[in-house]
């Protein structure tokens, strides 16, 4: 975690316009069944939402509606105090699938993600060295282990500043070492006035954290 | 903006150059089918150079049908559309960066090689330069359009196949104005500049109407 600290410290330089996702009466079918419905959340600037639910609740569907990959079967998204801006362009996203490319090497891959995203902020070497992985930071991603690879995608978080954190099931995959570090991640960037909702069977370790629990 | 679009542009190309594949497969692919066309045909030098430029232009459009369903199926699978999706870059924009380094590593190579297989079919000389020049202009719009097709197939696990026989139609005028300009060079009523400039026009066509069509497609994709 030593290393991670340098990472934070840059991070809560910086301070994030007043904004509020706003989730209202959110319904979702899939192949006609109905998934969830009736789900309100909302998340300022320095708050941690921890969405819960049994397999198939339709955490992942929320977080796809969430980034509007899925179109909401009911309800609305809003977002207060941006205006025009979508979700989407306001947050990263960490999924199951890393979003890597495995033929490029650790510091392509977050160059590529931060000249995308946009707002930079950690160069790719030093948010590669605040999630433990400086040295593999010129191997391609390939040769990288699914620990490894989803920490250089967690890396993605600091190479480019935005304020929601949308994050599905960031822990799995993860040693206790770096779902620590993850932790300390997650705090640094709430403690810059950052959101996060995470999606999630385990605890993120944030006491702050309220619990959504979608699913009956 | 520009550095979203260079960016999406480099990291094709950069995967193109390391991870080969697409572009490379593209032009073997292409070698293969001008190689085999003139064993079906027998040893008839007249028929060969007659049809050489209908050869090497189904070659061509043949060989970059092969490698679209990677084109967006690839950045599906690994999450890396959704970071596009979440780039502040038009969806847009990040298509036409990919279908331009998709020309850039298939269509140009494809135009690049065509002087040197028309030997293998017996392209007469004057012919060389034209065809290689119709490839030059048409191989974007088989590009572009092919682009609509691949992001249509993007979410389908087994896409395959299904792109080339849903692209393959839309480029028969493609097709028919690339053949008909290179053999306009070989004598003729026509005159080499009246179906060259429709097929520019068609590749011009294709690059604006491709890339929108495939955001489209990629943006409701569920």
């Amino acid at each position: 975690m030593v290393e991670c600290i340098g990472g934070i410290a840059a991070l809560t330089q910086v301070s994030f316009p007043d904004l509020r996702l706003r989730v209202e009466n959110l319904c979702c079918r899939r192949g006609g069944r109905l998934i969830f419905e009736g789900v309100n959340l909302s998340l300022a600037n320095g708050e941690a939402l921890a969405l819960t639910g049994r397999n198939g609740a339709g955490k992942s569907s929320l977080i796809a509606m969430l980034c509007g990959r899925l179109r909401p079967d009911g309800g609305s998204i809003a977002i207060e105090g941006a205006d025009e801006a979508e979700l989407i362009e306001l947050s990263h996203l960490v999924g199951h699938r890393d979003g890597l490319k495995t033929a490029l090497t650790a510091r392509e891959n977050l160059a590529f993600a931060q000249d995308v995203l946009g707002h930079p902020a950690l160069s790719p070497e030093a948010a590669l060295d605040a999630v433990g992985l400086a040295h593999a930071a010129a191997l391609p991603v390939g040769y990288l282990s699914a620990g490894q690879r989803r920490r250089v995608a967690l890396a993605r978080l600091l190479v480019s500043q935005r304020p929601f954190w949308l994050l599905d099931e960031p822990m799995s995959a993860l040693d206790a070492a770096s779902q620590a570090m993850l932790t300390g991640l997650m705090r640094g960037h709430l403690g810059a006035g950052g959101a996060i909702l995470a999606a999630t069977h385990g605890p993120l370790g944030l006491d702050q954290a309220r619990e959504v629990r979608i699913g009956s | 903006m520009s550095r979203a679009f260079l960016a999406v542009l480099r990291r094709d190309l950069a995967l193109a150059a390391r991870a080969g594949g697409g572009g490379e497969l593209a032009l073997v692919f292409f070698l293969t089918i001008v190689v085999l066309v003139p064993f079906a045909l027998g040893p008839d030098l007249n028929l060969l150079s007659r049809i050489g430029p209908a050869i090497l232009w189904l070659g061509a459009l043949l060989a970059v049908l092969i490698g679209l369903d990677r084109l967006f199926q690839a950045d599906e699978e690994d999450g890396s559309l959704d970071l596009m999706r979440a780039s502040t870059l038009p969806l847009e924009a990040a298509v036409l960066a990919k279908g331009l380094a998709h020309w850039l590593t298939t269509g140009l190579p494809l135009a690049l090689a065509s002087p040197l297989l028309g030997l293998l079919v017996a392209l007469p000389g004057e012919a060389v330069l034209p065809l290689f020049a119709t490839l030059l202009v048409g191989t974007p719009a088989l590009s572009f359009i092919g682009a609509t097709g691949a992001a249509l197939a993007a979410s389908l696990r087994r896409g395959g196949l299904i792109v080339p026989v849903l692209v393959a139609p839309l480029t028969i005028p493609v097709l028919i104005f690339g053949v008909s300009a290179a053999n306009a060079a070989l004598g003729g009523t026509v005159p080499f500049r009246t179906p060259f400039l429709i097929l520019a026009g068609l590749s011009l066509a294709a690059v604006v109407v491709g890339t929108l069509a495939a955001a489209a497609a990629l943006r409701s994709a569920e």
